[in-house]
């Protein structure tokens, strides 16, 4: 890791990110591997001789203490003074947005406001390492959006290295620099948050980052691929690197966005459903090309007025070869 | 990733999860020394021979053989299943009164139905004697039955047993979802088939708990039995004239061991009961609120004052002997049994011994089992070692105070064991105590470690806090309700309780309980039954105290669990 980035860990819920993150806070013991920070090795550490802040899911805030007693608990320990310990907690509290908050309890806080002053305690020390994990899972979708954009940009000027563990893959997209991407214990992919979305790595990736159409395909080589009456192009690379010989069954990855409306294109879709979403929909085309084969596609709310697309019609449109991710099957 | 530095091996020293583990390790051994290694002790010694020798089965065989004491067997076996079933229906329908009625003074009727958990074992079968023996004030009732044998004991175990049953079934007909009772009206049930069909059904494993309990309550008290029991042989009162009588150890072993089955069996049960007890009740059920029913509530108040009102005369009665001179001859108010029994009588310490180990008990038992508790729940390390310490935690409620009592005279009393020294001391008495009421006191300390957050101590750790400082911060001020239950607990059990220390108790160190049951033995009723008062008094004082104290220090110290309510 780079310092001063947000990295997250991204998976389905017993994927082993929640894990993994207790690892390297010491929390748990690996059975192998070691873990290095700026170049120590701290594999055998205790918690307590390792560098990291932490916030749990649940905040862990401490009930019978205030809030400047729980930012200020871990600074209380290194015999400062009284006078710097409650500068220095003011000071935290004004940068998570919570200026004079010192003599409150927990209970009397919304879940946002805990998990800012959880964030403050975390930070009070001024640690190498910031373990999060699952910060944002606890709150209302509102909270959630807000905080989102507030912790990446305290995060990005406090310039403290971070690890944020998360299930949702708009939170992981929309705030990591780098994200890895994990399943059952296996590392998928890390990689940029566009290059997750844009090149997912294996079929669980691009399965579990956005949505996904998949369609069963034979191989023609060269990168043309045979799907029912239809022959498509790839550019986009896949599993294997350089296309898969003639004759092997794949699948081709297709994002619903991945299309261009082309109105004399040969691909011809009748409309079977729209799903409405708001600023946008989800069409469900039924192609005769492709051999019953379905695919979604995204249409923005201003397509479907201007082009009139209803139920029951008809789009003609063509596929992006250039987006187009191939696995073998 | 290029050259990685190792750590030096001063900083991969865990200095808190050494200390916490080095804790627990002795926690552990304490436990193993006060629990495991008496309970060995009696079974070593019911296969071995005078001098040491094995015998096998040779003193289970004579002591079968012998058909006085095989009796007491089949004795101690039909007197716990009559108090089972009797005491079961009547704090049954006294619960059900309490969670499904709308009658008025519940609160007043609940605490009086609890007095008998202040009194000693002893104080009823002494009230009784009163009631119904042989000079008793209504001894016509008895119809010429004598009061003394099995129908004293049952009547005084039912008194003891009655609040254990009915705590147990308070907690089992409260649990009841309210959903099902309205779909039982909306399908147009009928009130006896719904009691059947839902009502019965769900506290049926209440029902077995409670049975449970009260059975082996009966089987192992060994005071009532020994003041109002007569001839009537029972096990708990063989395994003391085995001991104190006759010194047959190795007997005594053998009908602690027979004792050890029911509690065994019934502890099997309950624990396996409590298990579906908690999985009945679903977080989405509503509670059952009962509607006004005058007719039956009115029933049920009845019902409810009838109960409290011969609860209140078996302990007025001993109130009543405690301030007369002598029933029958002379009726007139005296104090001159307090005054013996409290400043000149041999037995004179005995009260002040009861308190002062009370306060040991419940200072001692309280440390104790709340960090071993914390321990348990909250630090990590040493895994095998803690289903162990968890099982041991919650055996010693299946070991009859008598049992565990004899195992530490066999244990301690050794004279090869290098603590011998405790025997016959203030710490072997605490010790004891604080083993036999270890598992109700366990559960209270785990039920509110439960309730705090499990990344405390990971936050701690983090902040570079050592989970000690955490623990006195923030663990102990949280769980100060619980931690003052606990002490109030012990504090009360432990000025009552004769069984588990009438083998330990040395003249200097006599207790309340044992002296009750000597004065008894020596004809001294008044007294007697002075002292018994005067313990339910002192337990009743505490329980008031403790109702204060922790609403005082509460509303001090916790602010910020009422600050909800203001938020």
């Amino acid at each position: 890791m780079a310092q001063g980035e947000l990295v997250c860990f991204l998976g389905p819920s017993g994927c082993g990110k929640t894990t993994l993150l207790r690892i390297i806070a010491g929390l748990e013991r690996q059975t192998a591997g070691r873990i290095v920070q700026n170049g120590r090795d701290i594999s055998a550490l205790p918690p307590a001789s390792r560098d990291y802040g932490i916030v749990f899911q649940s905040y862990a805030l401490f009930p019978n203490l205030t809030v400047a007693g729980n930012v200020g608990y871990g600074l209380v320990n290194r015999r400062l003074r009284r006078a710097d310990v409650a500068a220095r907690v003011a000071d935290l509290l004004k940068l998570v947005g919570l200026p004079g908050f010192e003599a409150k309890y927990p209970s009397q806080l919304s879940g946002g406001q805990q998990q800012r002053v959880a964030l403050a305690r975390a930070l009070a020390t001024s640690p190498g390492l910031l373990l999060l994990d699952e910060p944002l899972s606890a709150l209302d979708a509102i909270e959630r959006l807000r905080l989102r954009g507030e912790i990446r940009s305290l995060q990005k000027k406090v310039g403290v290295t971070t690890i944020m563990v998360t299930h949702d893959q708009e939170e992981a997209l929309s705030m990591a620099d780098r994200v890895v991407v994990m399943s059952k214990g296996v590392l998928e992919q890390i990689g940029t948050p566009r290059e997750i979305y844009e090149q997912p790595a294996t079929p669980f990736v691009a399965d579990f980052v956005g949505r996904v159409n998949v369609l069963e395909a034979v191989s023609l080589g060269a990168g043309r691929y045979q799907v029912g009456r239809l022959a498509l192009r790839s550019t986009n690379g896949g599993s294997s690197n350089g296309s898969p010989e003639a004759g092997r069954r794949v699948r081709l990855y297709l994002r619903p966005e991945d299309w261009i409306l082309q109105s004399d294109s040969l691909l011809c879709g009748r409309i079977d459903k729209i799903e409405f979403y708001g600023g946008h929909c989800l069409a469900e085309l039924a192609i005769e090309e492709l051999d019953g084969q379905r695919l979604s596609i995204g249409i923005s709310l201003n397509q479907l007025n201007d082009l009139e697309i209803r139920e029951g019609g008809e789009l003609r449109f063509t596929l992006r070869a250039d987006r187009i991710r191939v696995f073998e099957s | 990733m290029s050259a990685v530095l190792p750590v030096a091996a001063a900083e991969r020293f865990d200095l808190a999860g050494f200390l916490a583990k080095a804790f627990l390790i002795l926690a552990a051994l304490a436990l193993a020394l006060f629990l495991v290694a008496p309970m060995a002790a009696i079974f070593m010694r019911a296969v071995q021979g005078r001098e040491g020798e094995f015998v096998g089965l040779q003193h289970f065989a004579a002591y079968f053989a012998t058909p006085a004491l095989a009796r007491s067997v089949w004795n101690s076996v039909w007197v716990s299943a009559a108090v089972v079933a009797i005491t079961l229906p009547a704090a049954f329908v006294f619960a059900y009164a309490l969670t499904r009625s709308r009658m008025r003074f519940k609160s007043a009727l609940r605490l009086i139905a609890l007095i008998p958990l202040l009194a000693p074992s002893l104080l009823p079968a002494i009230s009784f004697i009163q009631w119904f023996g042989n000079q008793g004030a209504a001894k016509w009732l008895m119809g010429g039955v004598s009061v003394y044998g099995a129908p004293g004991i049952i009547l005084s175990e039912v008194f003891n047993s009655f609040p254990h049953a009915l705590m147990i079934l308070i907690t089992a007909l409260a649990l009841a979802d309210g959903r099902l009772y309205e779909a039982a009206d909306a399908l147009g049930t009928r009130r006896l088939r719904r009691f059947f069909t839902i009502t019965l059904p769900g506290c049926k494993y209440g029902l077995l708990s409670a049975a449970t309990v009260v059975f082996s309550y009966t089987i192992s008290d060994f005071g009532a039995p020994k003041v109002i029991g007569g001839n009537f042989n029972v096990l708990a009162v063989d395994v003391f004239k085995q001991v104190i009588g006759q010194h047959n150890f190795s007997i005594g072993a053998v009908v602690g061991l027979l004792l050890l089955v029911p509690s065994v069996v019934a502890f099997a049960i309950d624990w396996v009961v409590r298990r579906r007890l908690t999985a009945n009740l679903t977080t989405r059920s509503v509670p059952f609120m009962p509607k006004h029913r005058p007719l039956f509530d009115n029933l049920m108040l009845a019902y409810c004052a009838a109960v409290c009102v011969l609860l209140l005369a078996v302990l007025g009665m001993a109130v009543y002997t405690s301030l007369i001179h002598l029933w029958p001859y002379n009726l007139s108010f005296t104090l001159k049994h307090y005054r013996f029994a409290l400043i000149d009588g041999d037995t004179a310490p005995a009260f002040f011994n009861s308190l002062k180990m009370g306060a040991w008990t419940a200072l001692i038992g309280t440390v104790f089992v709340f960090c071993t508790a914390y321990l348990l729940e909250k630090t990590r390390g040493l895994d095998p070692l803690r289903p162990a310490l968890r099982l041991l935690a919650l055996l010693s409620m299946a070991v009859p105070g008598l049992v565990l009592g004899l195992g530490y005279i066999m244990f301690f009393n050794h004279p090869a064991n290098p603590i011998n020294f405790l025997y016959q001391t203030m710490a072997i008495l605490v010790a004891s105590t604080v083993v036999h009421y270890y598992t109700s006191s366990h559960l209270t300390a785990v039920t509110a470690l439960k309730s705090l957050d499990d990344e405390y101590e990971a936050v701690s750790a983090s902040l570079k806090v050592p989970f000690y400082k955490t623990f006195w911060r923030v663990t102990v001020p949280v769980c100060l309700p619980a931690i003052l239950e606990i002490a109030r607990y012990y504090f009360v059990v432990s000025i009552s309780t004769l069984s588990c220390v009438v083998f330990l108790y040395a003249p200097h160190t006599i207790l309340a309980a044992v002296a009750i049951m000597n004065l008894d033995e020596a004809g001294e009723v008044g007294p007697a039954s002075a002292l018994a008062s005067i313990t339910v008094a002192a337990s009743a004082a505490v329980c008031l105290v403790y109702a204060v104290l922790a609403r005082l220090l509460i509303t001090k110290t916790q602010g910020w669990r009422f600050n909800v309510e203001k938020a």
